[in-house]
């Protein structure tokens, strides 16, 4: 699905780019990064749900089988998961790497303008679902993700395994669970 | 009958979806669709059977995600082996008459490659190898390439098809609604890199419906010379009731596919939410239309891996500047491997209006055929121009065109025998428009039809290598004015007559001033003359005033821009007083007293005003240490405390590298500051490099010569590197927890091999405990720290 975020947040990108106090220069750095990137973005969000359950600190989530803490302490409760991708496309990647070469400061400012959109994105799709659901009496819990305390990153290769995310939304998985575009997430929204 | 034999004559019906319809016999969440070749040979057979039984005449094995990197050989020999008996017994058992064949079916590997993703192109090409050595073991007929979403791993396959096999082959790509690949290919593009390296039918399939895909199937129509492919899916998805379906119908599919078969479009057939009801509904609507004949398309078309160049009656600039020939700053350069610096002079000329970069590296001294690959790859991550790969060496050639993404200009070949043999197999190979220059044994001829007698030649030996006409461009040669006072009249002329038969052209124009004063007023001349005769495209500097006002205005007064919006835009660029021949400075606004003020504040213009000033009354070194090293340390100090932010720390280390620059240009070749030579990289596995790069502006600021080896570097290269540049610091960063023990993995390797060589580390990732137990030297928290070890390690091998 496509789904649109809510306008650039200056704030959190500023604390992303490590600023507290911005100075007139970072101001209209900041101003002249928005500019060129607030056109290249495409937001792209694919899931899909399963039924789960546990049995001691095992947890079954329909897509794949984990023990941690920290899931348990999540979405232990849960009766349905929802593990989602989100990215917002590959052309910020390529005018970060662009920068990298030309200026380093607005790669710098680009990656934290990246980081909140992709972040931004992935709210949004939580609290469409939140709604969703909230419509049938459900509830949903504060979205996981692989690495997250002690959530295997394997749990990464699980979700892309059901969730066809290159044909659908364009995000590669590599060798090291990196993800391509770089800013994507994935995610997954106990219920 | 052989496929591309019945494709000359006939509508070929390929199949529809294999997904959707091993989903609705049981296929599970998560399972790999491929096995079911090996687990439920009848499920599948009984799928593409029933698309034989619908008037398919090719089916595409289940194989879509088969290759070594899903399974283990053994398997993946198994499935490939059972895939194409499931089709073959498929085609023994329909009842239909007519000609089937059983196509080996190569989807993505699911990796995105670099430079984008981790997947090294040649990596991708042996992985697609082994898929199709399999299929033609097995006897597939053809090699059907399909989904592609990114132009480079299309390429990977093809070439790993036309490497391993001669069966015909068959590529597809996935174009998303803004008409482009994933990672930006135009269909345009695709038909010149997929044509130019011999594919035997291209087109498209998957993502959307037969409409949505109108456009992008008539602009493959419009270039491809090669019969056109069209695999839609049955409309977008939604669901309902929990059930994917699709919202185009066998009837309106049919009909919509009818419409561009009309058009010329050679294969069809469907993908997602189609089956074999579409396949049967299309053969009806469409068995009646006589097939449009296939017919030679006489564009001549470059491409890099989002766009391509046509070379026509609108003129082409090609920036000259990649290239050291009587430049110190670029030898220097290269010398040092500083790629960025090259990528730099790139960005420049594309910002000035070029077309198409001309790429040249050669130094006597250096490694051309590593070089060569590594700038044309690495301009290809930041730069979207298509390259010409401007080489005498056809080993450095071969290596950067294998690489290239895209359809390049190659520089050159010419009429001398040995060039033909070496260059022609090339363009064959991987695709190109190749700059022939009307020379041979006998030299330069000094009249028009002594070249024009050279360039019939060269056509005929192309021909025999079966590169078009379209693929070659014509370089009469500018000689210089000043030895021989009609060397202009008779490039002039050449290019004329040339143009007249319908070839293009192409003149590196600077040489004809050699030897004269004010080089550019010939130049601009001589450039807007041979404009008028037909020229197609011309090496040039881009950043001369003179040669870019003839272009424009010769643009402008050819009726080639409309409404003379070019020029417009161009004349408005320019300074009031144009004869100046500066451009408009970007900022006026927040000027600097001072170069130290100029760079505390990150302001890059002022600092390089600023500079050139200071340089007028006094030396490098004065300007060095009076202004430069104190501001970037009122900036590090200020970073260090907290009260400067990381953004603000990049912007001062930019505007003191623009400082650098000036000085560096004035001073190339002069041995710099006495700073210990420092090799960085980004550990194997690891593909971020924002902190690296932030180190190595600081430190190269700093005075110290910085190797930069890059990201995902293997521990051999690095410490090869170290050695060789005798580094006394080597700083290593990873951002991943994943590529951690590849850090430490190169520590140790680092002091095995260079047990003085002192080792720092850095990234998100890292701590100074866990730097300290991978046996590092020393742990950089953030960039200033890097600098201030670096200078510690500099203060102690002086002292010793």
């Amino acid at each position: 699905m496509e789904l649109v975020p809510p306008p650039f947040d200056k704030e959190e990108i500023l604390r992303y780019a490590r600023v507290k106090e911005p100075t007139p220069e970072i101001l209209s750095l900041f101003d002249e990064c928005i500019e060129e990137a607030k056109e290249c973005f495409t937001y792209k969000v694919v899931y899909r749900e399963f039924r789960m359950r546990s049995e001691g600190y095992r947890l079954f989530l329909g897509f794949g089988e984990y023990e941690s803490e920290y899931l348990m302490h999540g979405i232990g409760t849960c009766a349905r998961i929802l593990p989602f991708v989100a990215t917002v496309g590959p052309e910020i990647d390529f005018l970060i790497k662009r920068y990298e070469v030309l200026s380093p400061a607005k790669a710098h400012m680009l990656d934290a303008i990246g980081s909140e959109r992709v972040e931004s994105l992935c709210d949004a799709f939580c609290d469409f679902i939140a709604e969703r659901e909230a419509k049938k009496d459900n509830l949903t819990r504060p979205r996981i993700s692989p690495g997250y305390g002690d959530i295997p990153f394997e749990m990464q290769k699980d979700i892309f395994a059901v969730l066809d995310c290159q044909r659908k939304i364009g995000v590669a998985l590599g060798a090291r669970f990196l993800m391509t575009p770089r800013k994507s997430v994935a995610a997954a929204i106990g219920m | 009958m052989k496929i591309t034999e019945f494709l000359k004559d006939n509508i070929l019906y390929l199949d529809g979806g294999m997904g959707t319809l091993l989903q609705a016999r049981g296929l599970a969440a998560g399972e790999l669709p491929e096995r079911w070749s090996t687990s439920h040979a009848d499920a599948v057979c009984d799928i593409h059977r029933a698309y034989f039984d619908a008037g398919s005449h090719v089916v595409n094995t289940n194989t879509f995600g088969a290759s070594v990197l899903k399974f283990e050989r053994e398997e993946l020999d198994a499935i490939i082996k059972a895939a194409i008996e499931n089709a073959r017994r498929a085609a023994r058992e329909s009842r239909t008459p007519h000609e089937k064949w059983v196509a080996l079916d190569i989807g993505p590997t699911g990796r995105m490659l670099k430079p984008y993703g981790d997947l090294d192109f040649e990596d991708a090409v042996s992985v697609f190898a082994e898929t199709v050595k399999l299929g033609v073991k097995y006897g597939a007929d053809l090699i059907f390439i399909e989904t592609m979403n990114d132009s480079y791993e299309t390429k990977a396959a093809l070439l790993a098809a036309k490497e391993n096999s001669s069966l015909p082959v068959f590529v597809s790509c996935a174009f998303g609604e803004d008409g482009k690949l994933l990672t930006g290919a135009s269909p345009a593009a695709m038909v010149a890199l997929l044509e130019g390296m011999g594919a035997d039918a291209i087109g498209v399939n998957c993502s959307l419906g037969p409409k949505a895909l109108a456009p992008i199937v008539k602009e493959y129509l419009h270039y491809a010379s090669v019969p056109v492919i069209l695999k839609p899916n049955a409309g977008l998805p939604h669901s309902e009731n929990g059930k994917t379906v699709f919202d185009v119908t066998p009837a309106d599919f049919a009909s919509e596919v009818a419409s561009l078969v009309a058009l010329g479009v050679r294969a069809v057939g469907g993908c997602c939410g189609t089956t074999p009801a579409y396949i049967a509904e299309t053969v009806k609507r469409t068995k009646s239309i006589s097939p449009m004949p296939v017919v030679e398309k006489d564009i001549s078309l470059v491409s890099s891996y989002t766009h391509a160049v046509v070379f026509d009656n609108d003129p082409v600039l090609i920036g000259e500047r990649i290239n050291p020939t009587g430049k110190p700053r670029f030898k220097e350069a290269l010398r040092e491997g500083d790629v960025d610096y090259v990528l730099r002079v790139g960005l420049a000329e594309e910002e000035a209006g070029a077309h198409i970069l001309d790429v040249n590296v050669g130094l006597p001294e250096i490694d051309e055929r590593a070089l060569l690959s590594r700038v044309v790859t690495e301009l290809q991550s930041v730069c979207a121009l298509p390259l010409e790969i401007d080489t005498a060496d056809p080993a450095a050639m071969e290596g950067a065109l294998r690489r290239y993404n895209g359809k390049a200009l190659i520089n050159s070949v010419n009429g001398k025998k040995e060039s033909m043999a070496a260059v022609f197999p090339l363009v064959k190979k991987y695709g190109g428009v190749v700059v022939a220059l009307t020379l041979d044994e006998g030299g330069i001829p000094a009249t028009a039809d002594g070249r024009v007698q050279i360039a019939l030649r060269i056509l005929a030996e192309a021909e025999r290598y079966g590169i078009k006409k379209k693929d070659l461009i014509f370089d009469p040669l500018a000689m210089a004015v000043s030895a021989d006072g009609g060397a202009a009249r008779a490039t002039l002329e050449s290019v004329k007559r040339l143009s007249a038969m319908g070839l293009h052209t192409s003149l590196g124009v600077s040489n004809v001033s050699f030897g004269l004063p004010s080089r550019d007023t010939v130049n601009a001349a001589f450039f807007t003359a041979a404009l008028e005769n037909g020229l197609s495209a011309a090496i040039l500097n881009v950043h001369s005033l003179p040669m870019m006002k003839a272009f424009y205005a010769f643009r402008a007064l050819s009726g080639l821009d409309t409404s003379c919006a070019d020029y417009i835009a161009f004349a408005s660029s320019l300074s009031e007083d144009s004869a100046t021949v500066e451009r408009k400075s970007v900022k006026a606004e927040n000027c600097a007293a001072t170069l130290a003020e100029a760079i505390e504040k990150g302001l890059k213009a002022p600092a390089v005003a600023l500079t050139e000033a200071l340089l007028k009354e006094n030396d490098a070194l004065s300007v060095i240490n009076g202004e430069i090293i104190p501001a970037l340390d009122r900036v590090g100090v200020g970073f260090e405390n907290k009260t400067v932010y990381l953004p603000q720390l990049l912007m001062s280390a930019e505007a003191a590298r623009c400082a650098f620059d000036v000085i560096k240009e004035k001073n190339a070749g002069k041995a710099s500051a006495d700073k210990c030579p420092v090799v960085l990289a980004t550990v194997k596995g690891d593909i971020h490099d924002i902190g690296k790069n932030i180190v190595k502006m600081l430190l190269e600021n700093y005075g110290f010569p910085v190797y930069d080896l890059g990201r995902d570097v293997p521990p051999e290269e690095i410490l090869s590197a170290a050695r060789q540049r005798g580094a006394a610091l080597v700083g290593l960063s990873a951002l991943m927890t994943t590529t951690v023990p590849a850090m430490e993995e190169t520590v140790k390797l680092l002091h095995e091999g260079l047990p003085m060589c002192k080792i720092m580390v850095g990234g998100a990732v890292l701590t100074e405990k866990y730097a300290e137990s991978i046996g590092a030297d020393a742990y950089g928290k953030d960039a200033m720290e890097a600098v201030r070890y670096a200078e510690k390690v500099n203060k102690d091998l002086q002292n010793k």
